[in-house]
């Protein structure tokens, strides 16, 4: 989930509010594609095609990309650029789905979240980047938020554009005041969460949503579950519910059965007078949280500080993701090579990328701008004078690069707010919620086709 | 009948039936083309299989066997049943009463109150879950800070056993207005010679209500009635919203409808969708005829 995605949680959806079977078509040709060597494209057809009058059509929910459209605009004038704001995240997949389908109307470059890349290269609907010379660019950006947008022959399937690995926002006059240290290890987090319900029971030391997985899997990597694969065109590989999974479950209901932290639904009116009046001690975040946080909970301006996620083991330095997108080029764009060096242009150009965060507020996944002394240095008065942005550089150095996902992921991540979700809210059985977890998404595999292999 | 006794000539029938369907193909065209192709499209859908590894095939009437069988669909069918059962004979008797009240001539203010009743149904249904999602909160909403202040337990509004409730009163709210109106505007249609006759009769305000205006009502309330039976079966807009709020007492089979939105665009199982689609229909289809002939048999 990117900043925009929560602002259209917190707002409301009406997008989604229509009814089923209108979309459809019957034609999903089934392509993993990418397993013959790519030719390059050569220098000379590139200069060639951007030199030539192209309009392109970008769909993307960030506001204000025009700013940055106009930078590639200014360097490629014969290229046009025309953005559609085609919905936020889920309802703009659908669009492209249904476009898909259809054969026609779909754009030549698309905003995706990392999830949702193999959802869409599973039926062939994304251009490999490779021959445009995307596999240059891997370098630039951090491994991980690379490793999210390669295939599994070393397809390019999409250029990152922001990422939210996982921190820890936390209210430091609350913690002064019961005398707690901000947590290193998660052992010293549940202590923390003890001491300080039992102290003042108006107050968690931390709400767990169960109305969403995306903190649940960002702790999956954080402990190094690898929980979703692809292991070939047609097999799959499913483990959610192993060893280290299970001793998360334990971890995170053991704490809410004792009621010493709550399990509220998040981007939820009750949750953001929760964060404004100190019902919550800390928010398990990604780096897009600090902004979100200081537009959404500005009576507590000055309280919070930023700190690394608890660890497994002590003197460890491990972290997850949670959401961020990528620009990837539609299969059937007419106009490739503009497209590809559009994406690229985009995420790569230092004004263009660099705009991204001081524009959109983005955070960033180039090792470039991580070292920016101009980004990093920045100081926060929110955090009370904290650089922000720097704890979170140095936390996307932790995250495991070799985190992937399979090509459904909206029905994996709703089948959990149903099994494990429903288990730590209702403090039933987590455990045997995680089994049920795992089942349901083996199930939903093998009926789609797929092999599964746990 | 009468009006048929000198029998037209054949080249004047042809003419009339021509000239008649020129008139009905605007809308024969929009009918076609919105409903009857998308209707029939979806039931050739609902008729095949799509897998990512596989791509389609052709399944009969698997997906339907399966949705007979589909235990979450069954719950959500079950569930609807129970909310039109105790939320539609509360609705349309507050309506009955409202629009009673209203056509009585004995209220001050009447004009206002009618609006004041209406206006629920003209705000959106999306701004009134969000409404109502706030006035049930647990924590700090203000039925909750209500009973607090009280001393009182506070009701959870919000939990499994009550949401359900909670959702029919939500419904209430926002339809009330919409079935009075259609009582109010049968009432005032009744002929006032009735009234004079029944008054002559010697009957009171509560008679002329109970053996007059409700009889001659039976029309208006048959028809609110079915309006309610679809409503009820499609229940989608309330609960969906409050699923933000209650993320694990209302899951993706709440009802039949979320169930098959979730199908369509969660699982991308359109096929499945469709065919659970079409049950859905037949079982609306059903329910309202069984309530009309429980009606006209009543009658008679």
């Amino acid at each position: 989930m990117t900043l925009p995605r929560m602002r259209r949680l917190a707002v409301g959806a009406a997008a989604t509010l229509f009814l089923a079977g209108c979309a459809g078509g019957t034609t999903g040709s089934t392509n993993d594609g990418g397993d013959k060597p790519v030719a390059a494209i050569s220098q000379a057809d590139i200069d060639k095609a951007m030199k030539t009058p192209t309009e392109l059509t970008f769909w993307t929910w960030l506001p204000d990309i025009e700013k940055e459209v106009a930078l590639f605009q200014k360097k490629y004038p014969a290229i046009s650029v025309k953005v559609i704001n085609a919905g936020n995240s889920q309802a703009e997949y659908t669009k492209l789905r249904t476009a898909l389908k259809a054969g026609s109307g779909a754009p030549d470059v698309v905003q995706i979240e990392y999830q949702h890349i193999p959802g869409f290269t599973i039926t062939g609907g994304l251009l490999d980047l490779r021959p445009y010379g995307a596999e240059a660019l891997k370098d630039r950006f951090v491994d991980w938020a690379w490793g999210q947008v390669s295939g599994r022959n070393g397809e390019v399937w999409a250029i990152p554009q922001d990422t939210g690995p996982m921190g820890m926002l936390y209210r430091k006059d609350i913690f002064d005041k019961h005398g707690i240290e901000p947590p290193k290890t998660w052992d010293e987090f549940a202590a923390a969460a003890r001491k300080l319900h039992a102290a003042d029971p108006s107050v968690y030391l931390t709400n767990f949503p169960t109305n969403h997985n995306s903190i649940w899997t960002g702790l999956m990597w954080q402990a190094g579950v690898k929980p979703f694969q692809m292991k070939s065109a047609d097999q799959v590989s499913v483990d959610v519910a192993g060893e280290t999974s299970k001793k998360l479950a334990s971890y995170w209901s053991g704490l809410v059965k004792e009621g010493v932290l709550s399990a509220d639904a998040d981007f939820s009116d009750q949750w953001f007078q929760g964060l404004n009046k100190g019902r919550y001690a800390t928010w398990l975040t990604a780096a897009w949280g600090p902004l979100f946080l200081s537009t959404s909970a500005k009576e507590t301006r000055g309280k919070w500080r930023v700190a690394p996620l608890p660890q497994w083991t002590a003197g460890e330095q491990k972290s997850g993701n949670w959401g961020g997108s990528t620009s990837a080029v539609v299969k059937t764009t007419k106009n490739p090579i503009a497209a590809a060096m559009f994406a690229q242009f985009l995420n790569t150009d230092p004004e263009s990328a660099k705009m991204l965060t001081t524009l959109q507020f983005l955070y960033p996944p180039t090792k470039a701008l991580l070292s920016d002394q101009g980004f990093v240095d920045q100081k926060s008065d929110f955090y009370g004078g904290q650089q922000v942005n720097k704890v979170f550089a140095d936390i996307s150095d932790t995250v495991p690069a070799d985190f992937t996902w399979l090509p459904f992921m909206d029905q994996i991540n709703n089948d959990w707010n149903e099994t494990v979700g429903k288990s730590l809210a209702d403090k039933t059985d987590t455990d045997a919620a995680l089994d049920k977890w795992q089942q349901t998404i083996t199930t939903f595999a093998e009926k789609q086709g797929f092999k599964v292999a746990r | 009948m009468s009006v048929m006794t000198v029998p037209p000539s054949r080249r004047a029938s042809a003419r009339r039936n021509g000239v008649g369907y020129l008139f009905v193909a605007p809308f024969l065209l929009v009918f076609v083309a919105m409903l009857v192709a998308p209707l029939a499209y979806a039931g050739y859908l609902s008729l095949f299989r799509e897998q990512l590894i596989g791509g389609v095939s052709f399944s009969g009437l698997d997906n339907y066997i399966q949705a007979l069988s589909d235990e979450r669909l069954l719950d959500g069918v079950l569930r609807v049943s129970r909310f039109f059962l105790v939320q539609v004979p509360i609705m349309l008797g507050l309506a009955l009463s409202f629009a009673l009240a209203l056509d009585s001539g004995m209220m001050w203010l009447s004009r206002v109150i009618r609006l004041g009743i209406f206006l629920p149904y003209a705000v959106p249904g999306v701004i009134a879950a969000l409404m109502w999602s706030y006035l049930y909160g647990p924590q700090f909403g203000p039925i909750t800070q209500l009973a607090e202040a009280l001393g009182l337990p506070a009701p959870n509004l919000l939990s499994s056993d009550l949401m359900l409730g909670s959702v029919a009163n939500i419904v209430t709210w926002e339809f009330t207005g919409y079935n009075m109106i259609i009582l109010y505007a049968a009432l005032r249609a009744i002929p006032t010679e009735l009234y004079e006759a029944a008054a002559v009769d010697g009957a009171g305000a509560w008679r002329i209500a109970w053996n007059v205006k409700i009889p001659a009502l039976r029309p208006a309330l048959l028809m609110a009635l079915i309006f309610s039976v679809i409503g009820s079966f499609q229940l989608f807009n309330e609960p969906e919203l409050l699923q933000r709020l209650a993320p694990n007492v209302i899951d993706s089979a709440y009802t039949p409808n979320m169930y098959t939105y979730s199908m369509a665009f969660i699982s991308q199982d359109v096929n499945y969708a469709a065919a659970v689609s079409f049950l859905l229909g037949l079982v609306i289809v059903v329910v309202s005829y069984t309530v009309q002939f429980a009606v006209a048999r009543r009658r008679t």
